[in-house]
């Protein structure tokens, strides 16, 4: 039995820290009243602030010395720790903290205000963590689960309402569904390959060879299992429902850092995995791609409930993010990259300012609430026009860059139609935003009350619009990261 | 003589910075908002006039020409200059921006901040596509202008502003996100040839075959049609004109379809000429359709603003139809003088258009103002009560159906004279205009303007203030000026004009 140290597992420390932090808050929740369940609050925060520390200290990305940022692996090459996985551990540290400091208030003034929600958020960031530096098809499985199983629990856990559990049920159901699929299809290329290990498992596909039936077979199952973490069309049943369902911090947790656990399952499965199998995937996901943007943006025009209209503006998101990875090159993943980074600042964003609205008793999530909001807070409305725009794909603000990255990148492989296709649809999904902008500007309010959200929520929210204004009009700086991370 | 200071740069970002002060002060200080509003334009329109004084008449180069780094991974940079072609729209932007917030001093009670602001972000803006020498930069503004351009007709705007407002963004949208892909192709295409680039200038080296070429004249050809507008695309405008607040109708019609006619000058003939050459058809038959169906469509409007609104895109006609009139008149016998004319007809009509369709939507407002009605049938005999505003009226009515002196007619007089070079019919089909012009506007003068008072209403009128007084005065004075003295205008546009003449009919096959 080699030590910890032995087989390299310093480069882990970030996951070793949040799974021990998280066990001690566990512990310490249990002690505590609902008066002092800030602790809990503020531990959690702590431990994102100290994983952040671990993964910027022990991890590649940022050492000093150039060479030194590289791919490591640990646990005989069971875990990978490189520059691309280290930035999006950090992002997802953030939208986890930010999803926790919008969704304070809210959960306060709903009695929800329960240890739960945090330590299963931490629970699904090990998650995606370890999904993030998975080395192999096993350790992609143990993080897709423990994302997954933590999610199913979030999003019923509101005891109270009927909705969310129903939800939550369609969520648990469909998604075992999906897992075992891709479990199925990770069995059969493990079966002709000899190996779950990715490195080993890209050489031995070319041994086996690309065309090899029984590949392409597993390969499909692999995509399903994919296309439904993602919520792509036809995979994307549940992503209306929990999205409607959940309770909105839980919607809005489920909208951002899952998104980077989705896009680095396809890396590392497609890209990294199965690299040699591009031209089959790449047709399978040129479908998804199609269906998600077509299906998503006309569906969300008939939407009433802005957490619905939401849920399908994600899946029409989830067709561009496709459409960056099914290029195939490392400028398409670096598009892909960016385009999930600026999905997830932006949709934080729009969920917040469903929280700003909401109060005791009354759930701001119906596009009508949103009437007159220039009255009542012209700041606020401002701040909602501009992620609008943004995830409209309006310039100067940052949505656009994402849609040129992935546009540039189907561009270059010669997919000249699909970039049209692309754009075309994207001019659909501008009416259902521009009707919000319409809804806050245009019309008159029907809603007198003000807006009760705290200090720190309406600095963060604020920093939130301004960042996609501010990333939309200097854009390199995000760009550049994007390419250093994937050379 | 060039400056030393970065010009350009100062006149796109001081409006945008007014609005962005104009937005922090609020309504709270309407007063000191229209004042700060007033203020920032006249001081931009100031800065602006320096570019005349400025510019070289020699040279087709751009000038007070800016670099910087913006997006090195892209290779895309925030770089700005003008030429002959971009300096004087430039001109006329800040010069129709003041005039605007003069003429909103009292009239906007809803939000007036933001109103303001909406407005001196829009002029930023619009500087700023006229001034980009970047494609990627040029494209952001070009898109960028339209949210403040959305928001004030929704919130400012008539009965039917949302339907309005939605359709002239999703139209203008549409027209663009092809331009967009066609944009990234032009930048693969220079990475292929070993220099990555988004620079306009070196989408004009770029060697490209027929087909390439077709596509992307085809996209920009959506884009920059949807802009002008061109017949069959141009249903978005006349419900735009008509539920936009006046100052709103003025920068649309003013600026903001000169766009449509400055890309095509600046992107699609000089990038696709092969293109362009043959398919000019489509762009001529479309336009003289322009010019003459949408005339016949502008006699039997009941709605003032619609009627102007339909004139604009015939009168629209007249510019892409004298931009590409080229290339019928290289192939006859290589006439590079009656080249030439035709687009510098196609300026001169853009100046012209500008100044005076704006005139007339100030007017209408000013109408509006006092009665609010459009509707022609609603006035009569304005005349007897408003005798200045008569006069001035009666004056932009004649330029706008091309009366000598007027700066209408040298724009139209000399695509006229080119499209003789190239074919007959072509110049009897444009030639038509001025009868139809000459029959929609003076038939609506005569129905709102003379005859006996009509009702009440127009019996309680009562004539212009000092105000509107310099709105309408100014703007005469800008049309009389280009109608007598055009000389100037030309001659600055000239080395630039040939320049393109000659970039355009040198094939890149």
């Amino acid at each position: 039995m080699s030590s910890w140290a032995e087989m390299g597992g310093q480069v882990a420390a970030a996951e070793a820290f949040v799974l021990t932090a998280l066990c001690v808050i566990l512990v310490i929740d249990v002690f505590l009243t609902d008066r002092s369940r800030w602790l809990t609050y503020v531990l959690s925060l702590l431990t994102l602030a100290g994983a952040a520390y671990m993964t910027v200290r022990y991890g590649v990305a940022f050492a000093d010395d150039p060479i030194l940022q590289a791919r490591v692996t640990a646990f005989d090459g069971m875990y990978i720790a490189d520059p691309m996985g280290d930035v999006l551990k950090l992002f997802a540290y953030g939208t986890v903290a930010v999803a926790f400091l919008y969704s304070r208030e809210y959960l306060q003034r709903r009695g929800l205000f329960k240890g739960e929600y945090f330590i299963l958020g931490l629970v699904a960031l090990l998650g995606v963590m370890v999904m993030i530096s998975a080395g192999s098809l096993l350790t992609v499985y143990l993080g897709v689960e423990l994302l997954s199983l933590s999610l199913y629990a979030m999003v019923a856990f509101d005891r109270e309402s009927g909705i969310a559990a129903e939800s939550a049920m369609k969520y648990f159901v469909l998604g075992a569904i999906s897992s075992g699929t891709l479990l199925y299809g990770f069995s059969i290329v493990y079966g002709l390959t000899g190996t779950l290990q990715l490195d080993e498992l890209a050489v031995g596909v070319r041994e086996v060879g690309a065309a090899n039936l029984g590949l392409i077979f597993g390969l499909a199952f692999i995509i399903v299992g994919i296309a439904f973490k993602f919520g792509a069309v036809p995979f994307h049943m549940w992503v209306p429902d929990v999205y409607h369902g959940a309770p909105t911090p839980v919607t809005l947790f489920i909208g951002s850092a899952p998104k980077i656990a989705s896009f680095v399952l396809a890396i590392r499965v497609l890209a990294e995995g199965l690299d040699a199998m591009v031209a089959s995937w790449q047709d399978m996901l040129i479908v998804l791609a199609v269906l998600s943007m077509l299906i998503g943006n006309v569906v969300a025009i008939a939407q009433t409930n802005l957490k619905r209209m939401l849920a399908y503006s994600t899946i029409s998101h989830v067709g561009f993010i496709l459409l960056g990875i099914l290029a195939g090159t490392t400028e398409g993943y670096r598009a892909s990259m960016f385009y999930t980074l600026t999905y997830v600042i932006t949709t934080v964003g729009s969920f917040g300012m469903i929280l700003l609205l909401s109060r005791s008793g009354f759930e701001a999530d119906r596009l009508e609430d949103f009437k007159g909001l220039n009255r009542r807070s012209p700041w606020f409305a401002a701040i909602m026009m501009m992620l609008m725009f943004s995830t409209a794909g309006v310039p100067p603000f940052i949505g656009f860059w994402a849609k040129l990255a992935v546009i540039g990148a189907v561009l270059d492989v010669g997919l000249a139609w699909l970039a049209a296709v692309a754009v075309v649809l994207s001019v659909i999904a501008a009416f259902y935003y521009l009707r919000v902008v319409k809804l806050m500007y245009f019309d008159d309010p029907t809603d007198g009350h003000a807006i009760e959200a705290g200090g720190t929520f309406r600095a963060l929210l604020s920093a939130n619009g301004v960042a996609v204004l501010a990333l939309g009009v200097f854009p390199s700086a995000l760009i550049d990261l994007c390419a250093r991370v994937l050379p | 003589m060039q400056l030393d200071w970065p010009i350009l740069s100062i006149l796109i970002w001081l409006p945008i910075a007014g609005g962005v002060v104009m937005l922090a002060l609020g309504d709270r200080s309407a007063a000191l908002g229209r004042w700060v509003a007033l203020l920032t334009t006249a001081v931009t329109f100031g800065i602006s006039t320096l570019l005349w004084v400025h510019f070289d008449t020699t040279t087709a180069l751009m000038q007070f020409t800016e670099q910087h780094d913006w997006i090195p991974s892209l290779h895309s940079y925030y770089s700005l200059g003008v030429d002959g072609i971009a300096m004087p729209l430039i001109l006329l932007t800040t010069f129709i921006t003041p005039l605007v917030v003069i003429a909103s001093w009292t009239v906007i009670e809803k939000k007036p901040a933001q109103y303001y602001a909406a407005f001196l972000i829009l002029e930023g803006l619009m500087i700023g596509v006229f001034a980009a020498l970047d494609g990627l930069l040029f494209y952001v503004l070009w898109e960028a202008m339209l949210i403040p351009m959305f928001i004030i007709i929704g919130i400012w705007g008539g009965p039917r502003r949302v339907y309005a407002t939605i359709k002239f963004f999703l139209y203008t949208f549409l027209g663009s996100v092809l331009m967009l892909v066609s944009l990234i192709y032009l930048y693969l295409q220079t990475c292929d040839n070993g220099q990555c680039s988004y620079a306009i200038a070196d989408f004009y080296d770029l060697p490209l075959g027929l087909n390439q070429q077709i596509l992307i004249f085809l996209s920009f050809l959506v884009a920059f049609a949807v802009k002008v507008p061109m017949w069959p695309v141009h249903t978005w405008l006349p419900d735009a004109h008509v539920e936009a607040p006046t100052g709103g109708s003025v920068i649309l019609a003013a600026i903001m379809l000169k766009m449509g006619g400055y890309g095509f000058l600046r992107f699609s003939l000089p990038i696709t000429p092969d293109a362009s050459d043959t398919l000019d058809w489509l762009v001529i038959s479309l336009s003289l359709i322009a010019v003459v169906y949408i005339g016949f469509v502008a006699l039997v409007q009941q709605d003032m603003k619609k009627l102007i609104a339909y004139s604009s895109i015939a009168h629209m006609g007249f510019v892409t139809l004298g931009s590409f009139l080229t290339f019928e008149l290289m192939s006859v016998n290589g006439d590079t003088r009656g080249a030439a004319m035709g687009i510098d007809g196609a300026m001169v009509q853009m100046i012209s258009h500008g100044l005076i369709s704006g005139a007339l939507f100030f007017c209408v407002g000013v109408l509006y103002d006092r009665v609010h009605s459009r509707e022609i049938s609603s006035y009569g005999g304005v005349v007897n009560t408003m005798p200045i505003f008569a006069t001035f009226a009666v004056l932009f009515a004649l330029a706008n159906s091309g009366l000598p002196a007027t700066s209408g007619f040298v724009g139209e007089f000399l695509v006229i004279v080119a499209s003789f070079r190239a074919d007959f019919w072509y110049a009897f089909l444009a030639g038509l205009t001025l009868i139809l012009g000459a029959a929609y506007t003076l038939w609506m003068v005569k129905r709102v303007i003379f005859g006996e008072v009509a009702n009440e209403n127009v019996a309680a009128l009562t004539d212009v203030n000092f105000r509107e007084f310099v709105v309408l005065g100014v703007l005469a004075v800008a049309v009389l000026l280009l109608g007598l003295w055009p000389a100037p205008l030309l001659e600055v546009m000239r080395p630039t004009v040939e320049n393109l003449v000659q970039q355009i009919t040198a094939s890149k096959l």
